[in-house]
């Protein structure tokens, strides 16, 4: 049965491949012609394919469970691709290649000399409060000034078709190994398409990685030693820890196979002894990372750690303490560190928010508590949000009196509206909303994933897409229409 | 490689094994009491001595030594250590961690064998459907230690999990030997005699023995002649002698093995050279608990050079 796009349900928002009365945008028409060809039940059928491929190439993500310990899940990815044409995606680029610099700039700033307090852009006060910012950074200077050497920023698109900046994650974002998975399934799902159109690789980004890695190598190390460190099998992304080790070669470690010697450089126990380690990828949480300077009750972490960083003989990415940035009130102030460090406007914007610290702004919040999304500034995954449109009156008198009592840890966002793509829900296609994650590479150069891992809700209306709530993903595809 | 991972792909190997081996022995043991009057019938007691669980089984409360309540505790018994639901449990939580080393096929049969022996394990209860369970345990285990020879690269991870199958191996098949020389006198009685073949190629059937021994011996199946093929046989690969030999040659591609390959070749020695015609069945015994003892202090060495990494990092700075 051939598909009728004249059919597809039109939303009160933008549509990434179909615009309204069933046309395709110029960037999916080949897309979308060769999806009418197939029909709905080739379409099932190769979705089904899909899906026996994701088990057959054991592509898992962990979700934790209260008893029965935590299971590993077939990954879920919907085979239609998201498409963006290249021209609109080379300015995403350079707007997220924007962003970092000056997020790294501002990192170095706030642990040296923090000329951007000093100047009046950045409030010392929020400063003080940041449940992120760690006292034993100061004066530390990392290779090439870089702090956040991985950064994931999630954009979403409103009904305008504006693209916005939602959050910069600076600590251990995660999600690129399923971006490269899913493009390994789909090329497998619809070889004829790569064949025609021109889609750009997604594939080299292990390799921008290591190099990114290897060039932070403390300055004595010839053949710098890069290892990634993770927490063990139990993390919900030990798939992707284990996979970007295998990707790049290099050794997949636990914090147990770790020391600091007498001379403060890290080692790492092998057969053949203990071999010196000169650049850790660390997916493990900061407060995780050394016992003996943050949580001495964590065993994920290696004794010394921070001292031999400190020392200049390991380096770590991202480098502790870069989590500062990470933090919604700090987000509010990127576009004044755009301007600030790079004299430049932002290319891309954030989305409009409210601070509660400011009594003017507070107390509008306070007054369309039922309109907005209010956020904690210091949580990420989702935690801790209010969603005013679909809260109780009792939620919203809660959230009242835990912004009164700590204006500091909120910020409130108008509702946006997420951009919607087709998706394939029992044997139709779809409106599912959806959002997108590039990763932003900080090392000698600043490089962009192309594309990034768009993340789906599968369900109708649903503005969750995280996977370990029922949120699908999907194929990026950066489309040349000039070729 | 790291410590850790050569240390996880070791035990992979010597869980693997043990599923198999248990297999092996629960199915050899059944023939053998349907082909024995029941007078002359050594039981199912032996098996507990033979995995080493006399203190664990003893604090069980079905602890009667019957068929069923053995074949329970070594199929199905989560809570045992040494049971195949947990051998194979154990061996899959390793994979688990050694994914981005092994191939991908390996993860998902072991998945598949592991949730296969979860689920059915308690057929193998019942005497019926214990025979097809068995041999589809055997088989999968079969299956997966060729997925490693066929596709992994000979490296470390290899030679790991080559060393971990020949010691458990040369562990097994010496305990098989002490307990079953125990029951079945060497030297037999004339009540036994005429069961005497029947014993023994019980015994090699076990170990999948039966036939290389009939190439080999090219006679009578014999007490001495058996206990000689089971532990020092150089060709047999689930001899003592000849899982020693493949594991010293895997070692000269180690680095810092010299230690553990003189170990090994000097208890080699022992065995090929040991005087068994003359051995009355304590001697036997002592001569077995001697093999295992070294065994064992054999694998603390080992431990020792490549999982422990006892020597300070600052005390190899700059290597």
């Amino acid at each position: 049965m051939p598909i009728a796009w004249e059919e597809y349900p039109a939303t009160s928002t933008f549509d990434e491949l179909i615009v309204p009365g069933g046309g395709a945008r110029d960037a999916a028409r080949s897309l979308v012609e060769y999806l009418s060809t197939l029909g709905v039940g080739e379409l099932m059928t190769r979705q089904r394919a899909a899906e026996a491929a994701i088990r057959g190439m054991g592509i898992t993500f962990t979700v934790y469970h209260q008893e029965g310990g935590s299971i590993d899940r077939s990954w879920p990815l919907d085979i239609i691709p998201r498409v963006i044409a290249l021209q609109e995606w080379q300015r995403i680029e350079a707007g997220l290649q924007q962003r970092a610099r000056a997020l790294n700039l501002f990192i170095n700033d706030i642990y040296h000399a923090q000329q951007i307090v000093h100047a009046g852009v950045f409030p010392r006060e929020f400063l003080a409060d940041s449940a992120n910012f760690r006292p034993q950074c100061v004066g530390i200077n990392p290779p090439l000034g870089v702090w956040a050497h991985v950064c994931g920023s999630d954009l979403i698109r409103g009904a305008d078709g504006t693209v916005f900046v939602l959050e910069d994650n600076l600590r251990v974002p995660s999600g690129v190994s399923y971006m490269l998975e899913n493009r390994q399934v789909v090329k497998r799902v619809f070889p004829e398409l790569f064949e025609a159109t021109t889609i750009l690789p997604v594939d080299d980004y292990p390799s921008k990685l290591l190099e990114t890695l290897r060039a932070i190598a403390p300055p004595e190390a010839g053949a710098p030693e890069v290892v990634v460190l993770t927490p063990g099998i139990y993390n919900s992304a030990y798939f992707e820890h284990s996979y970007l080790a295998q990707q790049m070669g290099v050794e997949l470690v636990e914090g147990r196979d770790l020391a600091v010697g007498d001379d403060d450089i890290v080692y790492m126990r092998t057969i053949d002894g203990w071999k010196r380690v000169d650049v850790i990828y660390r997916r493990v949480d900061d407060l995780f990372l050394d016992p003996e300077v943050f949580r001495d009750d964590s065993s994920l972490g290696v004794p010394g750690l921070m001292r031999a960083w400190c020392r200049g003989t390991v380096s770590l990415a991202n480098a502790p303490g870069a989590g500062v940035a990470d933090d919604k009130l700090v987000y509010t102030f990127v576009p004044a560190m755009i301007r600030y460090y790079l004299n430049e406007e932002a290319i891309l914007p954030n989305v409009p928010s409210y601070l509660c610290t400011d009594p003017e702004q507070r107390a509008y919040v306070l007054a369309h508590l039922a309109e907005l999304v209010v956020k904690p500034a210091n949580e990420s995954g989702g935690y801790g949000m209010l969603m005013g449109p679909k809260s109780t009156a009792e939620e919203r008198a809660q959230f009242a009196q835990l912004i009164s009592q700590n204006p500091r840890n909120y910020i409130a966002q108008p509702v946006i509206s997420l951009s919607t793509t087709p998706t394939l829900v029992d044997g139709l296609l779809e409106p599912r909303h959806l959002d997108l994650r590039p990763f932003i590479l900080s090392g000698r150069e600043t490089q962009v994933t192309t594309g990034g891992l768009t993340r789906v809700a599968m369900r109708k209306g649903s503005l969750v897409v995280n996977s370990s709530q029922g949120g699908g993903s999907k194929d990026t595809w950066i489309v040349d229409t000039a070729l | 490689m790291l410590s850790r991972v050569a240390d996880n792909l070791y035990w992979l190997a010597r869980y693997l094994e043990r599923t198999e081996n248990l297999a092996r022995l629960v199915g050899a043991t059944t023939n053998l009491m349907l082909d024995l009057p029941r007078h002359l019938a050594p039981g199912w007691q032996p098996l507990v001595k033979i995995t080493g669980s006399e203190l664990i089984y003893s604090e069980r409360e079905d602890r009667d030594f019957s068929e069923k309540s053995i074949v329970r505790f070594l199929i199905a018994d989560m809570k045992y250590g040494g049971s195949m639901v947990s051998s194979i449990s154990r061996a899959r939580e390793i994979a688990r961690t050694a994914r981005d080393i092994m191939p991908r096929e390996f993860w998902e049969r072991i998945n598949a064998l592991h949730l296969y022996v979860g689920e059915q394990a308690t057929v193998a209860i019942d005497k019926f459907t214990r025979h097809a369970f068995l041999e589809r345990v055997t088989g999968g285990v079969q299956q997966l230690i060729g997925m490693l020879e066929g596709v992994v690269s000979e490296g470390e991870a290899l030679s790991f999990l080559s060393l971990g199958r020949n010691i458990e191996r040369a562990d097994m098949t010496s305990r098989i030997v002490d307990v079953r020389a125990a029951a079945l006198p060497v030297n037999n009685t004339a009540e036994l005699r005429p069961f005497e073949t029947v014993l023994w190629m019980s015994v090699l059937r076990s170990l999948s023995g039966y036939q290389m021994y009939r190439m080999h011996a090219r006679e009578r199946v014999h007490g001495v002649g058996v206990v000689r093929f089971l532990l020092a046989d150089e060709h047999f690969p689930r001899a003592c002698v000849c899982c020693l030999h493949r594991a010293e040659e895997v070692l000269h591609s180690l680095p810092h093995s010299e230690p553990l390959v003189r170990w090994l070749s000097r208890t080699r020695r022992v065995l090929t050279r040991a005087r068994l015609e003359g051995l009355d069945q304590v001697q036997l015994h002592e001569f077995i608990d001697r093999f295992q003892l070294s065994l064992a202090r054999w694998n603390d060495e080992l431990a020792r050079i490549y999982f422990l990494g006892e020597i300070k990092p600052s005390a190899t700075a700059g290597t």
